[in-house]
């Protein structure tokens, strides 16, 4: 294909999910919003009055960055598993494979379009936040990288757990057991400092602290890891993820016979 | 002259073990409208999933106008349309951006994506459904979107795994109708079909494909002169209340009172008529039926299964 059909096919990708996550907003859209605004209020107003400071900061300020982070996380790898397995399950994915798309850009099209979920709502979750505390972005460069490398390396793990799914359940497994844990105890609502030395060590090995904390840093300026260790790792990760899932999708297992 | 498609000893191992097609030849000229006729499991569908890539072949070559599926396949797929078996769109997107995203993925940018699907939705009788979400047409209406989709790239070879099956009778004409006019207008078509009168209606060259291998591959007309048997309709003088006991020969009474007389080729027919003096009967006319492909089909699964039997054996 000539540059510019390929352009056109990333595009038409895009747009189809796009439409896809705005279409069913009230799945997609609307539930990390009330979600989001629950911990706002719960645990930034009702329980972080008590708390009092984190790292510098007012409770509330302090965990603003991680539950955006929380969302763009889940949303990114939510929208493409969920998207990109029910194409295999209805066999809409026929629709691709005959067609002359390469297989690259049908990988970062649907990518594309978990981004653009998971920083749609980075977006919406910012706004709301806005109504309970002040954000002044610290570092605009680290924050916006952050977020959106974040995103991307999320958006192809959803695509590596949709090639592998063959029904419903296994799309639910990842998010439940391994990124809502890894969130949660990736230094979200905490500064690791609070932990014990051993407890410490053992957060250091969850990936998700360091992306947590540098989009904090980018954002309040104050980070438990180092920030340019945090972004080079997250790029390493997206290489081998993005190898992974475009040898998964040449080699067509589950989609091809 | 490049065909249209070319297909050599193809072949076709599943995961488990099975072999679905067991090498394969097969050519169409462009221009032409081609059935692949063949019963249930004979490995239609396989045979067109691997021209359209959603089956990885075993071994063997296939080419699209010209073009290798193994070194050219962009090209070969910017020449195909495919409309599958099974219906394969999303159920809840609307039929109009089910036909212009698929123009996308085919690099045609947006206006003339719409263009072309408002093209063939009209000419598909869809137009008026252009905002109904998919799953809500009917049964016939869903296989017309699959075809309008598999066009709005305006390919020159267009594949169609068994269109009509679950078709009522009127719209399987006016399917008939509308893929002639196609072909008419240059577009090479390949269909597969277990309706005999399908193939028999529409195509010009048939290949007959069973158990994985294909039996016949020639035009309609000499796939008929190749049939071994011939049955004789004989008006007979005294009419018969029930079918005659003939030597050496099958034979029945047609509806109409005439007897119907199955001869092998190479026989004489004055053996026939032999046959028929030794049981009194007087025949005032003679004439040839009409071998319809149905027969001839019908003919040859039998006997390649019982041949397969034999050779098992
Ligand atoms: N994915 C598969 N795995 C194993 N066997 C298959 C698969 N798909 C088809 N087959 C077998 O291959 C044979 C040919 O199937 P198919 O090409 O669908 O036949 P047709 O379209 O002529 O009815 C059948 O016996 C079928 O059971
Ligand atoms: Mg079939």
């Amino acid at each position: 294909m000539s540059p510019s059909a390929i352009l056109v096919a990333f595009n038409t990708i895009l747009v189809r999910e796009i439409r896809r996550f705005t279409r069913i907003w009230a799945q997609t859209l609307l539930p990390p919003a009330v979600t989001m605004t629950l911990y706002f209020i719960i645990f930034g107003n009702l329980i972080g009055s008590r708390i009092g400071e984190m790292g510098g900061f007012d409770y509330m300020a302090y965990i603003v960055p991680g539950l955006i982070m929380m969302a763009v996380i889940t949303n990114s790898y939510s929208n493409v598993v969920s998207s990109f397995f029910s194409m295999k399950f209805q066999r809409s994915i026929e629709e691709l494979l005959v067609s002359p798309v390469p297989n690259w850009v049908i990988l970062t099209g649907y990518v594309a379009g978990g981004m653009a979920r998971g920083l749609s709502i980075g977006v919406i979750v910012t706004m709301l936040s806005l109504a309970f505390t002040q954000l002044e972005i610290h570092h605009v460069a680290v924050t916006m990288l952050t977020v959106v490398l974040t995103s991307a390396l999320f958006a192809l793990g959803g695509f590596i757990n949709a090639m592998l799914a063959t029904k419903f359940d296994d799309i639910s497994i990842v998010p439940t057991f391994v990124l809502t844990p890894l969130t949660y105890l990736g230094g979200v609502f905490y500064s690791i400092q609070l932990l014990p030395e051993f407890w410490q060590a053992v957060s250091m090995v969850n990936p998700i602290l360091y992306m947590v904390n540098a989009f904090r840093y980018g954002i309040l300026g104050v980070s438990d890891v180092n920030v340019v260790f945090a972004l080079s790792m997250i790029l390493v990760f997206i290489a081998i993820l993005f190898t992974v899932a475009l040898q998964m999708l040449k080699r067509g297992k589950g989609i091809r016979h | 002259m490049t065909y249209a498609l070319e297909i050599e000893g193809l072949t076709k191992t599943y995961g488990d073990g099975f072999e679905a097609l067991k090498g394969i030849d097969l050519r169409v000229e462009q221009g032409d409208f081609f059935a692949l006729l063949g019963p249930n499991g004979a490995g239609k569908s396989t045979t067109l999933g691997i021209v359209s890539s959603l089956v990885n072949k075993s071994a063997g070559k296939v080419k699209v106008f010209g073009h290798d599926i193994d070194t050219d396949l962009a090209a070969a797929k910017l020449g195909l349309g495919v409309v599958p078996q099974e219906f394969n769109f999303n159920q809840f997107e609307k039929v109009f951006d089910i036909v212009t995203t698929q123009a996308g993925y085919y690099g045609l940018p947006l206006r003339r994506a719409r263009r072309s699907t408002e093209k063939y939705l009209k000419e598909l009788g869809l137009w008026d459904k252009r905002d109904t979400p998919a799953r809500m047409l009917s049964g016939g209406m869903k296989r017309r979107l699959m075809i309008a989709r598999a066009l709005v790239h305006e390919p020159g070879l267009l594949i169609l795994d068994e269109p009509t099956a679950g078709v009522d009778i009127e719209l399987r004409r006016s399917m008939w109708a509308f893929l002639e006019e196609m072909n008419r207008q240059g577009t090479t078509i390949i269909l597969t079909t277990h309706y005999l009168e399908e193939a028999e209606a529409l195509c010009r060259n048939i290949a007959i494909i069973d158990h994985g291998s294909i039996l016949q591959n020639t035009s309609k007309r000499d796939l008929l002169k190749q049939l071994h048997r011939e049955t004789f309709i004989m008006d007979l003088k005294a009419p018969l209340e029930g079918a005659p006991e003939l030597a050496g020969f099958e034979a029945r009474l047609a509806d109409d009172g005439a007897l119907e007389v199955e001869v092998e080729k190479g026989r004489s027919l004055n053996e026939v008529f032999d046959a028929l003096k030794a049981q009194g009967l007087e025949v005032m006319s003679m004439r040839t039926k009409s071998n319809r492909l149905e027969e001839l089909f019908l003919t040859m699964v039998q006997d390649n299964a019982r041949e397969q039997q034999e050779s098992t054996q």
